[in-house]
């Protein structure tokens, strides 16, 4: 099925990357996500390029991999490109396209804006791609505690995050065995009329709701008979702990922040 | 419709860091009216084997014919729909696939797909409601209020209502009471007789496949281990036991009387009772001896 989408699917490694702790990774990636809009050179574009290349190098995932991965967003990146050539009116006249003038600030702007989704959208893949859901659960629960205070319910967040995360791959795996059971009794997913398209997804939808709904009640039945009564003085298996790499890490993130301003203009 | 297999492999999410073999150059036969067993150890291949049956998976090498259709990894599969028509595939846990209103209406769910007029699905709901033991008056009710067990019934019904010449089982009887096994395994087997049926069925019950099945597979690891007749495929107690699987009760017992009395008894498919009246001729014999 959809196998070669990789948003929000971990890909298990060891590199120095992987072993960050999850609340940094995530600090650092949305200060990545708010600085990339300061770039406005060539050079501070090229500074932020060349650090998302680097990061994503020494995850040891396969380049090929992660390009295969963002295949879904590439379009979206075109698209942007493409939107801007035709609208931007800036500059002055490049050349023209079946008469319609391509101006040197719409090459300029669409470029820069299609770097920034593509740094976007690679950095934060990063992010799925190194830490297990788990982690990430982990860290948003401890990143949001300090709102606890005015009685925002971040744990039961994060627990709703961390068994919503949990039930995808399930809920992937559900569709595709029905679908195939469906496929076998002569249903059409993938051709035919529109019309009949859309019929096609009831035999689907059906049972997987009802599974859905049964799965989330024997969890809970679960969770119940083992006693589970929410946040409270409750202990943790994995104890996030900020070690040195993680400092350092934190200090090389800072480096590139400071460079970056200094080659904006 | 005979089905065969030509070095066929399959490889889940190829080129990337989850690429799984799941078959490696499988090949084997199977002829048209037998019933077939498929004998694994957990993650051997055995349900992607079977996806390849009516073209749910195309192998990424190698070559599947079942009867005048084929299926190459190359090229795209040519008149899929009709191939699905006559190899009806029972899934694990087939009661995951229901979703119509009412039980009349999902048995006809299938058939209705492939084009069978009314009339005709109508003449076969009653049949195949007796076939799986549920009493019509249940027809109306929707499938949902059912028993685990009976809605099993109701989507085997669903796949047998396609009338298929062949017919994929998936561990059909997973989950169900040892009574309700019973009957479902009886109720394959007269059919398969009755329809002169291709019959493939994936199980782990070593009982089972002596029982019905005329020839065994034995899958390890995306890969075939042995091939043959049930009763000499399951003597091979070490071989089996390599790869996790275990001789069916019955020879465990035969060859634990040889070991005892020194008389061997071949197995060849008597039920329990021939065998008892065979020990039991064979001790008297002995005692007259001694």
């Amino acid at each position: 099925m959809s196998n070669s989408i990789i948003i929000g699917q971990y890909v298990p490694g060891d590199s120095w990357i992987h072993r960050l702790d999850p609340r940094i990774k995530i600090v650092i990636i949305f200060c990545f996500v708010v600085f990339v809009f300061f770039a406005n050179t060539a050079l501070s574009y090229g500074w932020l390029t060349l650090f998302a290349i680097a990061t994503a190098a020494s995850t040891k995932i396969k380049a090929r991999f992660i390009a295969k991965g963002l295949t879904p967003v590439w379009f979206l990146i075109i698209f942007t490109f493409v939107l801007h050539l035709i609208v931007t009116r800036e500059g002055t006249v490049l050349f023209e396209v079946f008469t319609f003038p391509i101006y040197s600030g719409a090459l300029i702007q669409g470029f820069s804006i299609s770097l920034r989704f593509f740094l976007l959208i690679l950095v934060t893949s990063l992010l799925t791609l190194t830490t297990t859901p788990i982690e990430i659960t982990d860290a948003i629960e401890s990143l949001l505690h300090p709102l606890k205070k005015i009685k925002f319910p971040v744990h039961e967040l994060a627990l709703m995050m961390s068994i919503s995360l949990r039930f995808i791959p399930t809920l992937m795996q559900e569709t595709e065995k029905i679908s195939k059971a469906q496929a076998s009794r002569g249903v059409d997913f993938k051709t035919g009329p529109l019309k009949d398209r859309i019929q096609a997804v009831v035999p689907l939808l059906v049972p997987l709701f009802v599974s859905a709904f049964k799965r989330a009640e024997d969890l809970a039945m679960a969770m119940e008979a083992r006693g589970y009564r929410g946040g409270e003085g409750r202990s943790k298996l994995r104890e996030l702990v900020i070690r040195k790499q993680d400092i350092i890490a934190l200090g090389l993130f800072a480096f590139v922040i400071v460079v970056l301003f200094l080659l904006r203009s | 419709m005979d089905i065969s297999f030509n070095e066929v492999s399959y490889t889940y999410q190829p080129n990337s860091p989850f690429e799984h073999k799941a078959l490696i150059d499988l090949s084997f036969q199977i002829d048209s009216g037998s019933f077939v067993a498929i004998v694994g150890h957990t993650g051997s291949g055995k349900s992607t084997l079977i996806q390849h049956l009516n073209g749910l998976l195309r192998p990424t090498k190698g070559e599947i014919k079942i009867g005048d259709y084929h299926i190459r990894a190359e090229e795209k599969i040519a008149k899929v729909k009709a191939l699905r028509r006559q190899v009806g595939i029972v899934f694990q846990y087939p009661e995951h696939q229901l979703f119509e209103e009412t039980i009349a209406k999902d048995i006809a769910f299938g058939p209705k797909n492939f084009g069978v007029d009314e009339e005709e699905i109508n003449r076969r709901i009653p049949i195949l409601m007796e076939a799986v033991h549920l009493p019509l008056t249940l027809l109306d009710r929707s499938p949902f209020d059912l028993s685990g067990g009976q809605m099993r019934r109701v989507a085997i019904a669903g796949v047998l209502a396609l009338e298929p010449s062949v017919l994929v089982l998936d561990e059909p009887t997973a989950g169900l009471d040892p009574k309700g096994q019973q009957e479902i395994m009886d109720m394959f087997a007269t059919l398969h007789k009755k329809k002169n049926l291709t019959t493939i069925l994936v199980t782990h019950s070593m009982e089972d496949a002596l029982k019905y099945a005329d020839h065994v597979i034995i899958m390890d690891h995306g890969q075939k281990y042995m091939e043959g007749l049930p009763h000499e495929v399951f003597v091979e107690k070490d071989k089996l036991q390599q790869v996790q699987l275990d001789v069916p009760e019955v020879i465990q017992f035969l060859q634990a009387f040889e070991a005892k009395f020194g008389q061997t008894i071949p197995y060849q498919g008597q039920t329990l009772t021939e065998l008892a009246r065979l020990m039991q001729e064979i001790l008297k014999g002995e005692q007259k001896y001694v």
